[in-house]
């Protein structure tokens, strides 16, 4: 309970605020985001095709075909890829670059920052500041077989075999290349998220633990990472769930799933499915084991913190 | 480095041997060279948008280098004019302000009521915020765009801006809902003995004393719905009526050679500009939220 709430008497004017402070975001929260949660649910055990009005419901027929569908197993095991390895190398670099800047400056006793730490991190953080759609096209052009960036670089290098080398056209490299665009745009955001919790540890510690002998890496390792394990924990379910919708770099990327559907995912498909093909019962069934693979991955988060010795502060924001 | 008389004072007062000193040194510059990598790997792309953006696209394919022949503004021209990046801005901007500043407003009353009042209920709607936060947009959109179209909103810029305003919504409660949490009470009871009511007491009391926790949630809701994708490609499908972000898919899924690349150029360009103009202006509150998320 909140220290300074009490309960009030039933004023016009307490009634009166309470119907619009109160009444009036949540009606419109119920009305946008439950309703059409708590209907998709519904539809999808259905096979409503949307531009009739009848439907039949067909209990659990919609999940049994999807486990029939091998384009949408690929695409949820391309989803289950992308949230394992995306959060993971964004977290690994974002942490390694925050050390850097808060501990690797050079100087006598004291642990410092490294010089120019304000430039550094207002560069980093740019991508986070341009829309997805955009860093998507960016990218797209530089990967470009013929006129892009990369492979001029590459052949500028005197690596010849990369002039016209289709980075989003073979199955072999069009995923890799797709998640480092997805990096390339968190990293800085992450970086500084773990500066600031870096920067709430005491610099007593870190003196302490330099007193004591350990090395810079020591350091990083079993001091700074067990005290900020909880921004971590956040972040990785944050990047996990981007991760696991990440249609906006996909369509920017490669509209139509990729190579052999290498880099098609989940979102993608139902997009297609419901927009496309006007299959919406289907497609919410799409939707529903989108948030259940979502559930099923901040759980298993919280989980591996827990056991792992995190306090579980589900609270935060 | 001191001279080799002075080498035992040296020794007392520095508590590192000399060897540590010379380790620092290399470790400050092996970061530096590794964030300069990054840095340039963050921003040559940009720089590359930016020189391509006034190539005409003969250009662009014959080298990837190379200058333009002439710079001149014939690719913002055509990618404001005919390629409708004009109009997508201008719907962007309405959008994207209504939206905002609808948000803001409800967000804060919302939070400002679930933080500082008790009544039935209370818990259960803080939890259905947080279900509201976790969910994917994804699991909604089918149902989303048939409510839409049921109050007859669908492909149109009122109902992107109150689809806006309810996806925006659980993320400004929480944020404002801990803010209002860590206002002390005493000016509250303050103002209820002088006489206000509660509305007085909110917009002339509370909410100029949450103005800093208002502009950190006002940024990253900026970002947020000026980025935004899924909903409007979903529920916004009238060409008139596309933001920037549409426009841009647009140019996207066209096919690849009837692209005019210097105008995909400009409209990336003129996209980016304003979004890191906001930024550049408020990097410093920006990081300041950053890190006030990660303290509470």
């Amino acid at each position: 309970m909140p220290r300074g709430s009490r309960r009030r008497k039933l004023t016009l004017d307490y009634v009166s605020f309470m119907i619009v402070f109160l009444g009036l975001p949540l009606a419109l929260f119920l009305v946008f985001v439950i309703w059409p949660f708590i209907q998709a649910v519904f539809y999808s055990l259905t096979d409503w095709t949307g531009y009739t009005a009848e439907f039949n419901v067909i209990g659990l027929g919609n999940f049994t075909k999807l486990l029939d569908d091998p384009i949408f197993m690929k695409a949820v095991g391309n989803s289950i890829v992308l949230a394992i390895v995306v959060p993971l190398v964004t977290i690994v670099i974002a942490l390694a670059f925050a050390t850097l800047i808060t501990v690797g400056g050079s100087g006598k006793g004291q642990v410092q920052g490294i010089r120019n730490s304000s430039f550094y991190r207002v560069v980093s953080f740019f991508p986070y500041a341009i829309p997805a759609i955009v860093i998507g096209l960016i990218w797209r052009q530089i990967f470009d077989p013929s006129a892009g960036l990369l492979n001029g670089i590459l052949t500028g290098l005197g690596m010849e075999q990369f002039s016209s080398f289709p980075w989003l056209g073979r199955v072999g490299t069009a995923m890799p290349v797709t998640m480092f665009v997805i990096v390339w745009g968190f990293v800085g955001f992450y970086m500084l998220l773990f500066i600031a919790a870096i920067k709430g540890i005491p610099a007593e510690t870190y003196e302490a633990a330099r007193i004591d002998g350990a090395g810079r890496f020591r350091t990083a390792w079993s001091i700074t990472i067990p005290l900020i394990r909880d921004s971590v924990q956040t972040a990785y379910i944050y990047l996990g769930i981007m991760a696991l919708d990440a249609f906006v770099y996909m369509q920017a990327l490669n509209p139509n799933g990729g190579p052999d559907n290498s880099t098609l995912v989940m979102s993608q498909q139902l997009f297609r499915t419901a927009f496309t093909r006007g299959q919406f019962g289907y497609a919410s069934a799409m939707g529903v084991v989108l948030a259940v693979v979502t559930l099923l991955f901040a759980a298993i988060v919280f989980t591996v913190n827990r056991i792992t010795g995190g306090r579980d502060d589900g609270g935060r924001a | 480095m001191t001279t080799i008389t002075r080498t035992d004072e040296l020794v007392r007062s520095v508590p590192q041997p000399t060897s540590s000193e010379r380790g620092d040194r290399a470790v400050a510059g092996v970061s530096h060279t590794v964030l300069i990598i990054w840095s340039i790997v963050v921003i040559a792309p940009l720089l590359w948008t930016l020189l391509s953006s006034f190539k005409t696209s003969r250009e662009i394919f014959a080298s990837p280098f190379a200058l333009p022949a002439s710079w001149n503004f014939d690719n913002y021209v055509s990618a404001w004019t005919s390629a409708g990046i004009g109009n997508f801005f201008l719907n962007t901007v309405i959008v994207v302000t209504c939206a905002l500043v609808i948000v803001m407003l409800l967000g804060a009353m919302c939070a400002y009521v679930l933080a500082r009042f008790d009544f039935p209920g209370r818990r259960a709607i803080y939890y259905l915020m947080l279900a509201g936060l976790t969910f994917p947009v994804f699991l909604a959109i089918v149902p989303l765009f048939f409510v839409l179209r049921n109050v007859g909103l669908l492909n149109t810029l009122p109902g992107l801006i109150i689809t806006y305003v309810a996806f925006a919504l659980p993320f400004t409660v929480f944020f404002m809902y801990s803010f209002f949490r860590g206002l002390p009470d005493e000016i509250a009871e303050a103002a209820a003995i002088d006489g206000a009511g509660e509305w007085r007491t909110f917009f002339q009391v509370m909410l100029p004393m949450a103005r800093p926790g208002m502009a950190s949630v006002a940024i990253f809701n900026f970002l947020g719905l000026w980025n935004q994708f899924l909903l409007p490609v979903a529920l916004n499908t009238n060409q008139d009526n596309w933001v920037l972000s549409q426009g841009m898919a647009g140019f996207a899924s066209s096919a690849g050679y009837a692209v005019d690349f210097g105008s995909l150029f400009a409209a990336v360009v003129i996209t980016v500009v304003p979004v890191l103009i906001v930024y550049i202006i408020f990097q410093r509150q920006l990081q300041g939220s950053v890190s006030q998320g990660t303290m509470k």
